[in-house]
């Protein structure tokens, strides 16, 4: 990290007057944008700006924790019942997985930093297909679900056939032995990890994209940014499985 | 994500020439649309707010002529449930929230910090591309039936109702985050880019009030999104969370809401507060008098702002100790107010106070919103609010503190910075006879409020009782003052525009930052990048050349 340790105060850092004399021609690196001085200046701007975005997701997801919350200590029982028909070794694996990623992604950062491009991109894919591994199981879970009926609110208790797109209510309120009100908890499931997935999608959209820029050579030792911020970026949808697993699969 | 993409490429060969002036150094439509330009982006912002105000005062008038008398009068009544939901919707989400951070402190922001831009160009136009994305909901929306929810879409009402809640709440969604964006791009900015010696206590008082109405916008946006989604979410698949039938509970939803919308309301005014600092110091040519309490007091309304949501659900079904907590946490937002009242009040006190359209607004600043904060505190006190609630009362209240507040802020930093905007004067006498209508109309339509509020006219009803009919004509009445006001400084600001005499640097004789640079300013903000010796306010440092008007 020698960018970020080395320029704690880098918005002090001194403008370089010698160029400054009315010209705005930049003697710096091509990435260097026009309204910093330094590059320890944009990276710790990017780096704040990132950081700040993460704490906003935080709390755009802690809206559903505290739902959860509420819910489980209204309806203790349902949350209990309920979680049990969520398939805790499909979501143990996609623990396993998204750790894993995380930690390819952090050494995606490391590569980067020395420089090894061709090693940055490989291991940014490989980051690239766990999170397609994390999709396809909670496809397989959630198509589960949809056949046994264990659907949000209104929905629940009415089985779906045809698979996730073919979505047309069958059977005539089948609703599995659950106590009353499971069906709050499967609203929450779905929707704490549909949020979830939603960023898991967008995770990949950004990482390719990274990819791309890596691929051709817009990174350096000197300049990594855009990789060490989608890492963050990776590590936050990390976490929040972290939570979200234990708190629909595990908790009785 | 956003925040991540944020190096801009470096200008290309042949880019504009950065001593020119930020409105000739690039030319046609296009320029304006793509531009990376703070200054531009402001403008945007400030010409998309003053549209919204508009299509938002067009719905208040219409409500209030309804009420003119009794029965219909050119509405029924579910048209009038859709007009001051309208009202309500573009006032907050397209108007007030937007208005001072967005467009006066996209334009001033970096140049009080001496910065070049905002930290994130890129991110800064694409918040405002989103604003317009979600603008764009809400008015597919308004065409599509409207909404007849109040602007608060208070759950189990808002997922039964057949209006078209939908793409209004989506709207107010996109909107949350271009605000977001807005907000990480502005703390950022402060952080990272202010000028060799601009130190945290040099700061302009204006950026310590955008710098915590950014923390607000940033910790305070996202549960709403999340709220206004699960409304969403509740209507498509009855989710059962906020219906009581399934089993879920609708006044979580209120929780959720005001957890964000109370501290929005120190969105809308710890902004107006920052703009006021500014316009004293200016026309008492004095320094603000305890400065650091006064930046202080807003981290405090920010950070106090999150603890008091519940005073809005005192009769909505909360434990009692619940609600004695609330109403006694309520009261402490009272102190950091009242701080920055009694400082400017002091700052008055013996300085050679220069009575020119800014300085009007300024004053009426102080004068309406410490009626609205004083109100406030009637609604905050448990026993009194139970009598009030719903009622006119609240609705002079939050106009007092929104208008009175916001609206006198935006407006007179307006005058303000209108110079140095657009290079423009404009007629002072033109300004003052609108600063009249203005605050007369202003108060006769809301002062009637109060008193039929006190006495028990509820708010949001499309009739009315025949002792209530005296108070609703003359708040009528005040409407088209305030209307006419509005009219008038359009006026004045166009025919500035058309035919106004040049601006000089720094034609208030101002000390701060911003007017030291040519007017308007060049494309990077200053010919020769600003080395920060003395504070904004400090007027006895200050030389003969920066205060001149040449
Ligand atoms: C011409 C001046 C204005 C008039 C005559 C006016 C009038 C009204 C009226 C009659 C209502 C409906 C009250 C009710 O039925 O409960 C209302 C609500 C509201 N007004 Fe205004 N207003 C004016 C200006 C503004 C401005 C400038 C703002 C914001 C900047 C604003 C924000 C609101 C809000 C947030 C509501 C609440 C809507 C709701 O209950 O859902 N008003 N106003
Ligand atoms: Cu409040």
């Amino acid at each position: 990290m020698s960018q970020a340790a080395s320029h704690a105060e880098s918005s002090a850092a001194s403008h370089d007057e010698s160029h400054a004399g009315g010209h705005d021609e930049h003697h710096g690196p091509p990435w260097l944008a026009h309204h910093f001085d330094t590059p320890a200046q944009q990276f710790d701007a990017a780096k704040l700006g990132m950081w700040a975005f993460l704490a906003q997701e935080l709390l755009f997801f802690s809206g559903v924790f505290v739902a959860y919350g509420i819910f489980r200590s209204w309806y203790p029982e349902a949350f209990s019942t309920a979680s049990h028909q969520l398939d805790r070794v499909m979501g143990a694996a996609n623990t396993i997985v998204l750790l894993f990623s995380s930690w390819t992604a952090a050494m995606a950062v490391r590569s980067s930093q020395l420089g090894k491009k061709q090693q940055t991109t490989t291991l940014l894919l490989i980051t690239i297909a766990c999170a397609f591994i994390f999709l396809i199981v909670k496809y397989f879970e959630y198509q589960h679900k949809f056949h046994a009926g264990l659907l949000p609110g209104k929905y629940f208790g009415h089985p779906v056939d045809g698979g996730l797109f073919g979505a047309i209510p069958a059977g005539h309120g089948h609703t599995p032995h659950l106590a009353p009100k499971a069906h709050i908890f499967f609203s929450l499931y779905f929707v704490m990890t549909g949020i979830h997935a939603l960023h898991v999608i967008v995770g990949i959209g950004v990482l390719f994209w990274i990819v791309k820029r890596n691929a051709s050579g817009e990174f350096s030792k000197e300049f990594f940014t855009p990789v060490d911020l989608v890492a963050l970026y990776w590590h936050l949808v990390d976490l929040i499985w972290i939570y979200l697993f234990p708190l629909l699969y595990l908790i009785d | 994500m956003g925040a991540a993409t944020t190096t801009v490429p470096r200008a290309q060969p042949h880019h504009p020439d950065p001593n020119e002036n930020y409105l000739k150094a690039e030319r046609g439509i296009m320029s304006w649309l793509v531009t990376l330009d703070h200054k531009r982006i402001g403008i945007m912002y400030l010409i998309s707010v003053i549209l919204a105000f508009a299509v938002g005062g067009a719905f208040a008038l219409g409500v209030r002529l309804e009420l003119f008398s009794r029965g219909r009068t050119i509405m029924d009544a579910d048209q009038y449930n859709r007009a001051f939901t309208l009202h309500g919707v573009v006032m907050v989400f397209l108007f007030i929230i937007p208005s001072i951070p967005a467009a006066l402190g996209n334009f001033i922001l970096p140049i009080q910090l001496g910065a070049k831009d905002v930290a994130f160009p890129r991110l800064n136009l694409m918040s405002y591309y989103i604003y317009v994305f979600g603008a764009c909901f809400a008015l597919y929306s308004m065409v599509n039936g409207a909404v007849d929810t109040g602007w608060t879409f208070y759950t189990p009402y808002s997922m039964r109702t057949a209006s078209s809640v939908i793409p209004m709440v989506l709207g107010a969604f996109i909107m949350g985050f271009s605000s977001i964006l807005t907000g990480v791009n502005f703390l950022v900015t402060v952080h990272k880019l202010r000028a060799p010696g601009q130190t945290w206590t040099k700061l302009p008082l204006f950026i310590w009030g955008l710098y915590s109405t950014s923390i607000i916008q940033v910790l305070a946006t996202p549960v709403l999104a999340i709220t206004l989604l699960l409304l969403c979410l509740e209507r498509f698949l009855g989710l059962g969370i906020f219906d009581p039938k399934l089993g879920g509970d609708p006044v979580l939803f209120q929780h959720f809401f005001w957890f964000y919308s109370h501290p929005a309301v120190y969105i809308m005014i710890v902004p107006g507060m920052a703009v006021v600092n500014e316009i004293i110091a200016t026309f008492t040519r004095r320094a603000i008098v305890g400065y650091m309490f006064v930046a202080m007091s807003s981290l405090a309304l920010a950070l106090l702002g999150f603890l008091v949501w519940g005073h809005h659900l005192f009769v909505s079904g909360m434990s009692e100790y619940a609600t004695m907590v609330f109403s006694g946490l309520t009261f402490l937002v009272a102190i950091p107010s009242g701080v920055k009242v009694f400082n400017w009040v002091a700052t008055l006190y013996k300085g050679s106070i220069r009575l020119e359209s800014p300085m009007l607004y300024a004053l009426s600043f102080i004068f309406l919103f410490t009626i609205g904060g004083l109100t406030g505190l009637f609604l905050g006190m448990l026993a009194i609010d139970v009598h009030l609630h719903d009622t006119y009362f609240v609705v002079a209240h939050f106009h007092y503190v929104m208008v009175g507040g916001t609206v006198m802020g935006f407006v007179g930093g307006l005058h303000y910075w209108w110079p140095k905007m657009t290079g423009k004067l404009y007629s002072e006498g033109m300004a003052k006879v609108a600063w009249f209508l203005v605050f007369i109309g202003f108060n006769v339509t809301f002062i009637a409020q109060f008193i039929m509020g006190s006495r028990g006219m509820p708010r949001r009803y499309y009739d009315y009782l025949p002792e209530f009919e005296i108070f609703h004509k003359v708040s009528t009445i005040g409407s088209w003052i305030l209307g006419a006001g509005f009219l008038t400084m359009l006026a004045m600001f166009i025919i500035s525009l058309k035919s106004g005499a040049k601006s000089t640097r720094n034609p208030w004789g101002s000390a701060a930052l911003e007017w030291q640079t040519p007017t308007p300013p060049p494309l990077a903000n200053f010919i020769k990048v600003p080395t920060i010796t003395r504070g904004p306010y400090d007027y006895h440092l200050a030389t003969e050349e920066e205060l001149s008007e040449q």
